[in-house]
């Protein structure tokens, strides 16, 4: 069927041919990394490897693992592998300060990017007939720039609405035939409510499918939206490290996320040990990036924790899928679509109280949005008998956290020693939602 | 000449006042007014006692967050128009109410108590003097 693939010869190529594209590909981008990144190079020797030693795919367990630490550590430009003037673009993480992440492209980059999305965007229908909502939010965060570039590459014609004004949102869905919506999942399902809040139903507008992103969801969230939107849900999977969504996409089967291994190897290890794992164990996910230039992270460690498969797809494609990220191997957490590290709050606590209290963070969906509230035990230094000095303390700190953060938290003061310790250490995160 | 005033942090939820008011009974501590301010969430208990110092000490033990702050006691006549007296004197001299609570009433003397949260002690203590106003003092509170 024509226009069932975006590259048919990569999304069905036998597998012995895509080990021997990654190969080619991985000597060449080992070589690129040695030349131009002295961080990596020096991990490398460390290690005490050199490009001679990686010959194709199945060397590439000998290389060092890059973490967010070393992103970190090597930011802005330490894992730069192009001269800035041959970079085009940046993109960053969701978190404003903190432990954010910086990713450079050039536009060779984009064009990759954009052909993993527009991969996507075919699997999911969408052809240049198709006029495409991208709801995400656009800016540095890489879900609108990633959706709306793939749509333009497929020739859609796209609707660069950026998340926010739902009821705008429904009226354009309406009045110019929107046919694929693309946002984080908890939005669609509030843009599915708000439709009926309306007075609408599915019929009211055209709407056929949708690439659902950047946060995890369950199998009842995405049977919620296809009903109150009338459509087929889609997954897409992604990171800023790598180049942002598109990375992985869902099928028309829904049974998990093929990744785009012509660009990225995928590998599953044990968090612990950094050992390799055989394929269908549950483990952490490692990427390296063969194809980018400016950017290119080698085994890139994403702490998400799911399965690959090389079972048959009925959809034809023979790329490796991966399922859902089934939890996470460090403490971050997604809330909203955003990433958040615990530490990032405390750095909030003890800037405003000079001290770390006792805090705890309560994470539940409510519906299908996500509730965050901080619980933070009282200090003597911080309580006042005036409700006017413990108001002001509470608005410092929310507008604080939003500011790290880039959402808000509902902050809620408690008495002293009513956070339950386990074993004496308080527990710092409830995450009440059932995601997988 | 002030007295001093009780303040408990108490979280919004079933059994936190009966257990603020159950320690300081264990002690011995008795209580001669008391206000709630509240919000969604939290409130803050003010209460003027015998023994406030110990009173913040036990309440402390028992991991309540409680402080001591010094709060103006003037005693208003029983009839019309003699708190309104009080609080032209505090507006007349620029003296700001934080928050305020009435306490005993003692209905043989005509006598009425309030507790003021005023943004200045001394200010204010001058002034309402000036007015010829009573205000009571530590001793005073532990004798009633």
């Amino acid at each position: 069927m024509a226009g069932k693939y975006w590259n048919e010869q990569i999304e069905t190529m036998e597998l012995s041919d895509m080990k021997k594209l990654q190969s080619e590909r991985l000597v060449k981008q080992v070589k690129h990394v040695w030349d131009n990144v002295p961080y990596y190079r020096k991990k490398m020797e460390e290690k005490g490897v050199t490009p001679d030693d990686i010959h194709g795919v199945e060397d590439l367990y000998k290389l060092p693992f890059l973490s967010k630490a070393d992103l970190r550590d090597s930011y802005p430009y330490g894992l730069l592998a192009e001269p800035l003037s041959e970079c085009v673009r940046i993109q960053s993480t969701s978190g404003t300060t903190g432990k954010r992440v910086v990713a450079f492209y050039t536009q060779n980059d984009v064009d990759m990017w954009e052909d993993c999305v527009a991969r996507a965007i075919t699997a999911a229908g969408g052809t240049k007939e198709d006029v495409v909502q991208v709801a995400y939010g656009y800016g540095l965060f890489t879900g609108g720039a990633g959706l709306h570039g793939g749509s333009h590459k497929v020739g859609c014609l796209t609707l660069p609405m950026s998340s926010g004004n739902t009821e705008r949102q429904i009226q354009f869905m309406q009045d110019l035939g929107s046919t694929i919506l693309c946002c984080t999942p908890s939005y669609a399902a509030y843009i599915g409510e708000t439709l009926h809040e309306m007075g609408l139903t599915p019929d009211d507008i055209k709407l056929k499918a949708g690439i659902f992103g950047a946060e995890p969801w369950t199998e009842e969230m995405r049977s919620e939206i296809e009903k109150s939107l009338g459509i087929k849900a889609y997954d897409i999977y992604g990171l800023t490290e790598t180049s942002g969504p598109g990375v992985a996409f869902e099928c028309e089967e829904q049974s998990g996320m093929h990744i785009n291994e012509d660009n990225f190897i995928a590998e599953i290890i044990d968090p612990d040990t950094g050992e390799v794992l055989p394929e269908g164990s549950k483990g952490e996910l490692v990427f390296t990036s063969i194809t980018k230039e400016a950017f290119p992270l080698l085994r890139y460690r994403t702490r998400d924790i799911c399965v690959l498969s090389r079972k048959k797809c009925s959809c034809g494609r023979t790329l490796v899928k991966m399922t859902k990220p089934m939890g996470r191997s460090d403490d971050m957490l997604i809330i909203k679509g955003v990433n958040v590290f615990p530490s990032q709050i405390e750095t909030v606590l003890i800037k405003d109280f000079k001290a770390t209290p006792n805090y705890q963070i309560i994470v539940d969906r409510i519906g299908t949005t996500d509730t965050f509230e901080i619980k933070i035990e009282l200090s003597d230094d911080m309580f006042s008998d005036t409700i006017k000095d413990i108001s002001t303390l509470e608005k410092k700190l929310s507008a604080d956290i939003q500011q790290i953060l880039g959402i808000k938290a509902k902050i809620t003061l408690v008495e002293p020693k009513t956070i339950p310790r386990s074993e004496g250490k308080a527990v710092r995160v409830i995450d009440k939602r059932k995601l997988v | 000449m002030t007295v001093k005033q009780l303040s408990v942090f108490v979280e919004n939820r079933p059994g936190r006042l009966c257990a603020v008011t159950e320690a300081l009974a264990e002690s011995g501590i008795n209580i001669r007014a008391v206000s709630i301010a509240d919000t969604k969430d939290f409130g803050i208990m003010r209460i003027i006692v015998n023994d406030t110092d110990k009173a913040v000490e036990v309440l402390k033990e028992k991991s309540f967050i409680a402080s001591a702050a010094n709060v103006i006691a003037v005693i208003a006549d029983d009839k019309p128009g003699s708190m309104a007296s009080i609080m032209k004197t505090l507006y007349n001299d620029n003296i700001s109410v934080e928050y305020m609570y009435a306490a005993f009433l003692n209905t043989q003397k005509g006598e009425a108590c309030l507790i003021l949260r005023v943004d200045n002690n001394e200010a204010a203590e001058v002034a309402l003097k000036e007015a010829g106003c009573r205000l009571l003092t530590e001793e005073d509170i532990a004798q009633i």
